[in-house]
C-alpha cells in the first residue's frame, strides 16, 4: 500500500503529469455537479411520493364511502345508536362514544404519571438508577401491543371485574371501557415518558442556573421554568399518545368486549372505531353497503386524527412562541 | 482596599469524576474584595468557570463534581453551612455566559425571583422591575412592551435583561461567567458599562476571557492556570508590575489579547454564535 503511494508522489513530480490531473479533476467535478443536479429531482421525486400516497389513501377512502352517504345521511348515522348491518341499520354513534372513554380514560390516567416520571428521569435520578429505570421504560415502550392484550386478559380483566368495580359500585364483566383504557395507558405511558425526558434533557443547563441562581429552588424551577420551555416537546409526546390510543385496534379488541349499544357506564362492555371495523370486517363480502359503511368509519378515524395533528400543531406553535427561552 | 473582603475562598478544590477524574481547582486560596469588580482570568478550561460555580455552589448542578474546602461569605460558610441553598444563591446571583431568558415575558423575567421570594404587591412589583431595568440601562427600550416573551429581544438585550433578573432578588454579590462573550460589539459596549455602573453598589467577580476587558473594567485580576491560582492583585499592579514569571509570559504573550480570544472562542465553540450574531446585528447601526 504505501510503497504504491511513494511512487505516485514520486510521478507527480514529473512535468508530463500535472495537465492529466487536471483533465481528471474537471471531468471529476463535471460527474459531481451532474449528481448534485439529478439530486434534486429524485429528492422532490420522493417527496412526491409521500404526498401522491396520502392522496391516493384518501381518494380511496372517499370513493368508497360514496354508496353509504348517499343511501343514509351522515348526521343520522353519527347520532344513531342502532348498528345492524342486516336491516341495513348503520348508526356509529356507540363505537364514537366508546372511542371518546378509551381515550380521555387512558389519557387522563397516562399522562400525569409520564410527565411525574419524565421529571424524575430527568432532573432527579442519578448515575445507576436513571440508567436501569430509563432502559426499562425504553423495553416497555418496545413491547408490542399484542403482548399487553394478552396479559390484560389475564391481570387485567379479573382485576377490573373481582375488584375494581365492585369496589366502585359498579358491575363488569372484567371485559369493557375501563380495562382497555387501563392498559392503553400502560401502553403509551413510557412512549410518552421516553419523549418528555428528550425534551426536558435537550433544555441547556443555562435555564437551571438562571433560575437557581435567583435563589429559586430545584421544584421551582421545573415549575416555571423547565416545564414551559420543554413544554412544546412534551406536548408533542402526549400527542403522539393521544394518536396511538385513538387509532388503538389490537388491545381494544381483545379487551372491550364488543357490544353495539352505547354503554351506561364505563365499566361497561363497548367498542371502539377501530374495533367496529375489524370486528365487521368478516361481513363485508355479503353485504356491500357494510363495506362501504366500515370505509365510511375508517375515513372518519383519519378525518378527526388529521384535525386533531393540525390543531397540535398550532397550539405548539403558539406554546413554542410564547415559552420561548 | 477594604476592610473584609466579601467573599474569602480557602483552600477550593473541585475535581470531576467521570469516565476520567479532571483536577478543575486545586488549592486556590483567594479574596474577592468588597464593591469591587474583580476579573478571572487565564487560558480557556482553566478552571475559571468553575471557581466562579462554586462560589455559589452552582456547579453541583453537574452530576459528578466533588469539593473541598471552604468559601467564606461575610461571617457566613457557603459549604458548611445551615443556611438553605436557595437564599444563599439569592445573596450570591449567577449570570451565565449564553444569554439565556427564562420561558416568560421581560416583565416576569424579572419578577421572577422576587415573586418567588417574597409578598409584593403589583405595585411593588411594577417599581422594582422598573427600578431594576433602570439600572442595567434596559426600561427605555422596553417599557412599552414589557408583555412580549423575553426571548424576542435581541442577544444584547437580553443579557442586560438577564443582569436585572439577578438585580431584582437584591444579592450582594454578582458572578458573570463570560458574560459579552456571546455579544456583538456594540451591545458588549453597552453590557460592559452597565457593569461599569453596578459595581459601585454590588461586588462583581467577573470571568473574561478578554485580557481588553479586564484592563478596561477590572478593579482587581486572579490568574488562574490548570486549575492553580497563579497571581492575584490589583488591576494596576497585574498589568503594569507582575509579581509571577507566569502572568508576565501571559500579558506579553497576550499584549493584544486577540490571539487569546481568537483560541478562546474556537475552544469553546462560540465563534459560529459570534460570526452569526455580528451578521445578524451589524445592518442596525448602519441603518440608524
Amino acid at each position: 500500500m504505501s510503497s504504491t503511494t511513494d511512487h505516485g508522489a514520486g510521478t507527480d513530480g514529473t512535468p508530463g503529469t500535472p495537465p492529466s490531473t487536471d483533465d481528471a479533476r474537471s471531468d471529476r467535478l463535471e460527474w459531481r455537479l451532474t449528481i448534485e443536479r439529478l439530486s434534486s429531482y429524485w429528492l422532490l421525486g420522493a417527496g412526491l411520493f409521500a404526498i401522491a400516497l396520502f392522496g391516493l389513501i384518501v381518494l380511496t377512502l372517499v370513493q368508497q364511502s360514496i354508496p353509504i352517504v348517499s343511501e343514509h345521511s351522515l348526521l343520522e348515522m353519527v347520532t344513531s345508536s342502532n348498528w345492524d348491518p342486516a336491516q341495513e341499520e348503520f348508526g356509529f354513534l356507540p363505537a364514537i362514544v366508546g372511542t371518546i372513554y378509551v381515550t380521555v380514560l387512558s389519557m387522563a390516567m397516562g399522562t400525569p404519571i409520564a410527565i411525574l416520571a419524565a421529571i424524575y428521569i430527568a432532573e432527579y435520578a442519578e448515575g445507576r438508577t436513571k440508567m436501569i429505570v430509563s432502559s426499562f421504560i425504553d423495553v416497555l415502550a418496545a413491547i408490542p401491543s399484542v403482548i399487553f392484550g394478552l396479559v390484560g386478559l389475564i391481570v387485567v380483566v379479573p382485576f377490573v371485574g373481582d375488584y375494581l368495580a365492585p369496589a366502585l359500585g359498579a358491575h363488569s364483566i372484567g371485559l369493557g371501557i375501563v380495562t382497555v383504557s387501563l392498559v392503553m395507558a400502560i401502553i403509551v405511558t413510557p412512549f410518552m415518558i421516553s419523549l418528555s425526558v428528550e425534551s426536558l434533557e435537550a433544555l441547556p443547563d443555562e435555564l437551571r442556573e438562571s433560575s437557581l441562581g435567583v435563589g429559586a429552588t430545584k421544584w421551582e424551577t421545573i415549575r416555571s421554568v423547565l416545564l414551559r420551555a420543554a413544554g412544546p416537546g412534551i406536548f408533542s409526546a402526549i400527542l403522539l399518545g393521544f394518536g396511538r390510543v385513538f387509532g388503538a385496534t389490537i388491545v381494544p379488541a381483545m379487551l372491550i368486549g364488543g357490544q353495539t349499544a352505547i354503554p351506561d357506564n364505563p365499566f361497561d362492555a363497548g367498542e371502539t372505531l377501530p374495533t367496529l371495523i375489524v370486528n365487521d370486517f368478516g361481513e363485508l363480502m355479503s353485504l356491500p353497503l357494510t363495506q362501504s359503511a366500515l370505509i365510511l368509519v375508517g375515513l372518519i378515524l383519519l378525518v378527526i386524527v388529521w384535525l386533531f395533528n393540525f390543531g397540535a400543531m398550532l397550539v405548539r406553535r403558539r406554546l413554542k412562541r410564547r415559552w420561548q427561552y | 482596599m477594604n476592610n473584609q473582603p466579601a467573599l474569602r475562598t480557602d483552600n477550593l478544590d473541585v475535581t470531576y469524576t467521570g469516565n476520567r477524574t479532571v483536577t478543575a481547582l486545586d488549592g486556590v486560596s483567594v479574596d474577592f474584595a468588597e464593591n469591587a469588580l474583580t476579573a478571572i482570568i487565564g487560558p480557556s478550561g482553566c478552571g475559571k468557570s468553575t471557581l466562579l460555580k462554586s462560589l455559589n455552589r452552582l456547579h453541583e448542578i453537574q452530576p459528578n463534581a466533588e469539593i473541598s474546602g471552604e468559601v467564606h461569605f461575610g461571617d457566613q460558610t457557603v459549604y458548611n453551612t445551615d443556611e438553605p441553598l436557595p437564599e444563599l444563591r439569592r445573596q450570591i446571583g449567577y449570570v451565565p455566559q449564553t444569554p439565556t431568558p427564562l420561558p416568560m415575558s421581560i416583565y416576569n423575567n424579572v419578577a421572577y425571583g422576587p415573586k418567588i421570594h417574597g409578598d409584593y404587591s403589583r405595585k411593588e412589583l411594577d417599581d422594582l422591575v422598573e427600578t431594576c431595568l433602570r439600572k442595567v440601562n434596559l426600561w427605555d427600550e422596553v417599557a412599552d412592551r414589557l408583555d412580549d416573551p423575553g426571548a424576542a429581544l435581541s442577544t444584547g438585550q437580553i443579557q442586560r435583561l438577564c443582569l436585572a433578573r439577578s438585580l431584582a432578588v437584591e444579592p450582594e454579590i454578582l458572578l458573570c461567567d463570560e458574560v459579552t462573550s456571546a455579544l456583538d460589539p456594540i451591545s458588549a459596549e453597552q453590557v460592559e458599562e452597565t457593569l461599569e455602573s453596578l459595581k459601585e453598589e454590588y461586588t462583581i467577580i467577573m470571568v473574561t476571557h478578554s485580557m481588553d476587558q479586564a484592563r478596561r473594567l477590572a478593579d482587581d485580576v486572579v490568574f488562574l492556570y490548570l486549575g492553580e491560582l497563579v497571581e492575584a492583585n490589583d488591576a494596576r499592579t497585574f498589568f503594569e508590575n507582575p509579581q509571577a514569571d507566569r502572568t508576565k509570559e501571559f500579558i506579553s504573550g497576550h499584549g493584544a489579547s486577540t490571539h487569546l480570544e481568537e483560541s478562546d472562542s474556537s475552544d469553546s465553540g462560540a465563534k459560529p454564535d459570534e460570526q452569526q450574531e455580528s451578521a445578524g446585528d451589524e445592518p442596525a447601526p448602519v441603518q440608524q
